[in-house]
């Protein structure tokens, strides 16, 4: 009864101030409002706090739901994995790099593979021409794999696999090589992307069709649950679907509705809840809007473990943990006075440090426009630790906690993303959103909105559409090095003259044999890997029995 | 006093390459339908020839060329000698993605009519489109 009263007259009180203050003090002068994913109020007050459970809703860090962290110490034991820039190159020079890291003591060995090896392409396909180590360092054996990781100490590695439509294959060549170094297969540590659901609504390296993908993933994942205990089989993606232009809702929604598809096919297929959830890992994006960032992780957490206990119960705390790792948002970064990206770089990843995350990649401040030089991607680590060693933001566990704003946010993202997670299932899930092109329309949608605010001049983008001056500088892209293509298709082709092609024509007909069967297709990629089959010879396979996805035009 | 055009302008929005980038893409897309254009888009990964086959047999009166790879100039050069072979290089190609200056510079001399980079409005190119077909 008290309560309620003292509610009412908080009511009136800030009726009174709307009324008597605020009005007439924008009356005098307003200014236009930033447009906003989120609807907001103009101040948040104890109001916005009725009907909310501490500990229900909250909870202490480490402790289910998980809104304030998945750990009990979070940064005050050990602080966010700085992620770096990741390098590209021959698989020559991959090695020497990871070597060095690894003699640095930084295991996390971000792998980012070239468009054609992404594709399932050998070197030299056609269709590789003009894309061979441009983009990420080019595999097209095991051979490859055992340059770039042979005589490295791996039990310390863990290397993360950034492919999606052919993870399998990838995996298959990393476990090869693990064995050859020793490596016992209960200590092989590293991650898989493995994340296919969102190539199709966002990314675009997709193969084969959206079903047979699904059999691949989850083959996958049964494989390193029967035999890789410490491998992360997955790493679902928001970043790529906020990238594609999605609102931050959407970013939530869609990650977490293909989680369902994920989970749902893993049971589907026989494997525990428990097995298999521990294992899954996220990746979000990190744009400058600094307590709506915040608020997204902290809800994605609440929202992860209300759905794994609840919906699949989930016994175990780890099925329940939100994992994840976030990345400056690079379409926010403009090639227009550069200089700026630094600080929205910073304000990201604030944003991320401020909402919890296990880790955080900075762009380098000229990504937009050239290879980042040695001085860019330090500027990116020293960003990071000027935020863990001065801001004093890693000094208090989850420090916007409580903030009637924050909590607001927390909330009402948690209830937009159920909504729109609902609305999928209602209209027969993420697999028939897909078939349908829906997805993709909707975030198109979103992208083009977006847009049009940046065109009407709504939306201020500082140095683009406001604030602009005339000397921008001059765009560098990563080429293709003639003398790295070269080398890597003669070391192609002469592997295809000296290993057993006997070995490999057996190896490829059991893989499609298994593929036109039910089977799950980790062996025999691993036995073609063996035999020195090329990526482009097993996804060739692949695409035979399975066909190639083509998206629906618009 | 020119004819005024009564029919829609057409234009092809390809993405070549194996690049999966098409927001700008598809953000541009939408904007010349809004702007009253008729559109169609390749969807990702068409090789030259393919988006050479589709110029010609859809009658378009401009392709857009969209390549976030860095693999455009050899991308460009095999759309532009297609055509020219299929005796429609007087069709006009436009180019847009992250293109360095001197790249540019190496499209224009190719016969790609203009390129837009990063930051380009979208009333800037439809703009420059409705000028060109009606020129």
């Amino acid at each position: 009864m008290d309560q309620r009263h003292e509610r009412s007259e908080m009511q009136q009180a800030k009726e009174r101030w709307e009324e008597e203050r605020l009005r007439p003090a924008l009356d005098r002068v307003e200014r236009a409002a930033m447009p906003s994913d989120l609807s907001q109020q103009r101040l948040y007050t104890p109001l916005d706090d009725a009907g909310r459970d501490y500990p229900g809703d909250l909870g202490f860090p480490g402790d289910y739901p998980y809104t304030r962290g998945i750990y009990p110490s979070m940064y005050q034991g050990r602080l966010w994995t700085m992620r770096q820039y990741a390098g590209f190159g021959s698989p020559e020079e991959t090695h020497e790099r990871f070597a060095y890291l690894l003699g640095q003591g930084q295991g996390g060995l971000l792998v980012a593979f070239d468009l054609p090896t992404q594709l399932g392409f050998d070197s030299d396909d056609p269709r590789a021409k003009g894309e061979v180590g441009v983009v990420g360092v080019a595999v097209d054996s095991l051979a490859d794999m055992e340059t770039i990781f042979g005589g490295l100490p791996l039990e310390q590695a863990s290397p993360s696999l950034t492919m999606n439509s052919a993870a399998t294959v990838a995996l298959a060549m990393y476990v090869a090589v693990a064995e050859q170094e020793g490596v016992p297969a209960a200590r092989i540590n590293g991650t898989t992307q493995n994340d296919i659901l969102k190539e199709f609504i966002a990314r675009g390296t997709y193969i084969f069709p959206p079903r047979p993908s699904m059999r691949l993933t989850v083959d996958l994942i049964e494989y390193c649950t029967a035999h890789l205990p410490r491998w992360n089989v997955m790493n679902i993606c928001g970043y790529h679907v906020r990238e594609a232009g999605s609102t931050l809702v959407q970013e939530v929604a869609f990650a977490l509705a293909n989680a369902i598809t994920y989970i749902e096919a893993c049971l589907e297929r026989g494997l525990e809840i428990d097995a298999f959830a521990p294992r899954l890992a996220f990746n979000f994006n990190a744009t400058c809007n600094l307590f709506q960032e915040a608020a997204k992780y902290r809800a994605a957490r609440r929202l992860w473990a209300r759905l794994l206990r609840e919906r699949f119960g989930a016994q175990e705390p780890a099925s329940w943990m939100w994992r994840a790792g976030a990345g400056s948002a690079g379409s926010t970064l403009t090639a227009q006075q550069p200089e700026n990206n630094i600080v929205r770089v910073a304000l990201q990843a604030l944003a991320g440090i401020l909402g919890g995350v296990q880790s955080f990649h900075t762009a380098a401040y000229d990504e937009a426009l050239a290879l980042p030089s040695e001085h860019s991607a330090l500027l990116a680590l020293r960003t990071q630790q000027v935020l863990a060693h001065e801001s004093g933001a890693a000094e208090v566990i989850d420090p916007l906690g409580g903030s009637y704003y924050v909590e607001s946010l927390t909330d009402q993202i948690e209830t937009e993303v159920n909504r729109y997670i609902a609305r999928i299932e209602a209209e027969g899930g993420m697999l028939k959103a897909i078939d349908e092109g829906r997805a993709q329309t909707e975030i198109a949608q979103s992208a083009y909105a977006y847009q049009q605010q940046i065109e009407t001049q709504e939306r201020t983008v500082v140095g683009v559409n406001r604030f602009e001056d005339d000397d921008d500088p001059a765009i560098e892209l990563h080429r293709p090095r003639p003398e790295v293509v070269e080398a890597q298709i003669a070391k192609l082709q002469s592997l295809r003259r000296e290993r057993d092609n006997a070995a490999v024509r057996g190896a490829l007909a059991a893989l499609e044999g298994e593929a036109r069967g039910d089977g799950n297709l980790m062996y025999p990629i691993l036995e073609a890997v063996r035999a020195y089959a090329t990526i482009g010879e097993i996804c060739a396979v692949l695409r035979d029995v399975f066909g190639e996805y083509r998206a629906a035009s618009f | 006093m020119a004819a005024v055009r009564t029919t829609p302008i057409r234009v092809l929005v390809a993405k070549p390459g194996l690049d999966g980038h098409d927001r700008g893409a598809k953000v541009l897309a939408h904007a010349m339908r809004d702007a009253g254009m008729e559109v169609i888009y390749t969807g990702l990964r068409q090789t030259p020839a393919t988006i050479v086959d589709i110029a010609v047999e859809e009658d378009v009166d401009v392709v857009c060329v969209s390549v976030l790879s860095g693999a455009h100039n050899m991308l460009f050069a095999e759309i532009m000698e297609g055509l020219r072979a299929r005796a429609a290089g007087d069709i006009p190609v436009l180019g847009g993605g992250v293109i360095p200056d001197q790249d540019i510079a190496l499209l224009k001399q190719m016969g790609v009519r203009e390129v837009f980079t990063p930051g380009a409005s979208l009333t800037a190119i439809t703009g420059y489109i409705r000028d060109l077909v009606s020129a």
